[in-house]
């Protein structure tokens, strides 16, 4: 990224340097200035900084201390635990989704030249069905908002006499959504590779079954690793969504905190930060793979993949939505 | 499925809030992405310091919390968010200058947390741009301003469209999260009011909430697509 921006300007000569460092400065004392009367004058007015409301979270001598801690602790790993269930699962449900796809768009070019003219026309029309039931499920799945989807797989689920606990209405919920998008991660990496690449799986003979698992699959996972791991840092966003259903994850325990301590500031600079850590360490590991991808595909004649606009933007759907990630319909 | 006809008004309603909040939302942080865009490519270090750590706060906090903070959090500093009564605004989207500061405070998430995201966007647009670009506007002795108006920008521009696009999807869809924080009447409250309070049937009330979300989102998708297409053969 430095590199890249330091392209807008030149190497600082000894003028421009001296301007910089002295902006730097005014900028600086200018920040300090704004932090100290838009957030510190307000927060110590209110008696927001006061060991009253945060000892229990960071006093380990404060009597509340451990328990505060011990019930976070738990909170956390419901989220780890439901945000786990939820990749796993969108992963095989999307993995199976593209593939789906992919070969009912295949199917739908066939002639079925072998069978009788009724029976061909018959297999046309259902595979084109098939596959645009498919699409039109993905667009749905995909225009609705996380949160809405939850919400309906909660009050929904037992209208149909399914009752499950609030870990598993999540976990669904958090599902469909994901393994939608994961599909189509993976169809458009499958789509971008060379048309080369299933021609020659062709012409030694492989199955289409054999074509996608061996072939296509396997590199779409490799140049789609970093959208995929992005969408990791987006599920572990979402499953805050937990809370509107009652599931007992970090911030639903937040909130039975502050009911008992009456420090909401506090408790949520904490759980923000446990969430900034591990999902900020999430997108570095991301960014990683992309370098090291990048670095291994030099071999001539594979275009160069441009997975980092859906990394990018696929992230900003956490915590409710989500938005078109790769292109190519 | 005649809650439907019954209570169309009520869904229509919900719609119309809900587009009111992504309208007000979209403009604070696309207003607000820039200004953190700049910050961020600024060749002040300070100034970039700052840009880099608010994108890294808020991309990688849900959105959830974000809303906590705001309802939870501004109330606790005695704020009600009164500074977003502007008085013409108020008059067309009534809910900004109501008495009760739901609207406002999910408002002031939503946009805070967008804003990263539109950052992003941006500067992906910005690095988009082939580097001998403003290699060479450097070389013809324009200044750094010139160079990001006349050289960098307005290619960018055409970089950055289809992230934004997918960014402002992305907060419709973030939107729902505001009727779970007290914003009475959107179409995700609608959704909980009608089915749990008036006890109306559910499936028909989760068509009628999933049509209201998919009338904003799919054709803004497929908006993009073909803009997408459209550039991928023009390049």
């Amino acid at each position: 990224m430095s590199q890249q921006t330091s392209v807008l300007y030149d190497i600082p000569g000894p003028r421009q340097r001296r301007i910089t460092l002295i902006s730097s400065l005014v900028a600086s004392v200018v920040l300090l200035v704004g932090a100290y009367f838009l957030i510190y004058r307000p927060l110590d007015e209110n008696g927001q900084l006061s060991m009253e409301l945060w000892g229990p979270l960071i006093d380990p001598s404060n009597e509340n201390f451990s328990q505060v801690w011990e019930r976070i602790g738990l909170g956390f790993k419901n989220t780890l635990f439901a945000a786990a269930l939820a990749i796993v699962s969108s992963l095989v449900i999307g993995t199976l989704l593209a593939v789906l796809r992919i070969q009912l768009k295949s199917l739908t070019r066939r002639r079925f030249v072998g069978a009788a003219t009724p029976l061909a026309y018959l297999l046309r029309g259902l595979s084109a069905l098939l596959s645009a039931i498919t699409r039109v499920c993905v667009e749905v799945f995909r225009g609705l908002p996380v949160v809405i989807t939850i919400f309906f797989v909660a009050r929904g689920f037992p209208e149909f006499g399914l009752y499950f606990d609030n870990l598993w209405y999540l976990v669904i919920g958090l599902t469909i959504y994901n393994s939608v998008v994961i599909g189509e991660i993976l169809r458009s990496g499958m789509e971008g590779l060379p048309g080369g690449q299933a021609e020659a799986a062709e012409a030694i003979g492989l199955s289409p079954t054999q074509t996608t698992r061996m072939i296509l699959l396997p590199q779409a996972f490799r140049i789609m690793l970093p959208a995929l791991i992005s969408q990791l840092v987006v599920v572990l966003k979402d499953t805050s969504l937990g809370f509107i259903i009652s599931y007992e994850e970090t911030l639903n325990i937040g909130k039975q905190i502050i009911g008992a301590l009456g420090n909401p500031i506090q408790v949520y600079v904490v759980i923000a930060v446990l969430f900034i850590v591990v999902n900020y360490s999430l997108s570095k590991l991301a960014q990683y793979v992309q370098r090291r991808l990048a670095r291994g595909r030099k071999t001539a004649g594979t275009p160069a993949q441009n997975p980092p606009a859906a990394a990018l933007i696929s992230q900003a759907e956490g915590g409710g939505g989500g938005g078109g990630g790769g292109g190519g319909a | 499925m005649n809650v439907l006809i019954d209570k169309f008004d009520v869904f229509a309603g919900g719609f119309w809030l809900t587009l009111q909040i992504c309208i007000l939302a979209a403009i604070g942080a696309l207003v607000l992405g820039a200004i953190v865009a700049v910050l961020r490519i600024s060749p002040v270090p300070p100034l970039r310091a700052v840009g880099t750590s608010y994108v890294n706060v808020f991309r990688n906090m849900p959105l959830t919390v974000v809303m906590f903070f705001a309802a939870f959090g501004l109330p606790a500093l005695g704020s009600n968010a009164d500074f977003l009564r502007i008085p013409v605004l108020d008059s067309l989207f009534t809910r900004l200058g109501t008495d009760l500061p739901y609207f406002r405070f999910a408002l002031i998430a939503l946009v805070l947390y967008t804003a990263a995201f539109v950052c992003e966007a941006l500067r992906s647009g910005v690095n988009a741009v082939p580097a001998g670009q403003a290699e060479a506007a450097r070389s013809l002795g324009l200044t750094f301003g010139q160079n990001l108006r006349y050289v960098v920008l307005p290619q960018s521009w055409k970089a950055s469209i289809v992230p934004l696009g997918s960014v402002i999807i992305a907060m419709i869809k973030n939107s729902a999260l505001v009727g779970f924080f007290g914003v009475v009447g959107d179409l995700s409250a609608t959704a909980d009011q009608l089915t749990s309070a008036e006890g109306y049937a559910f499936v028909p009330v989760a068509i009628g909430i999933s049509l209201g979300y998919l009338i904003m989102t799919v054709p803004l998708g497929a908006l993009l697509d073909r803009i997408e297409k459209r550039q991928a053969v023009a390049r």
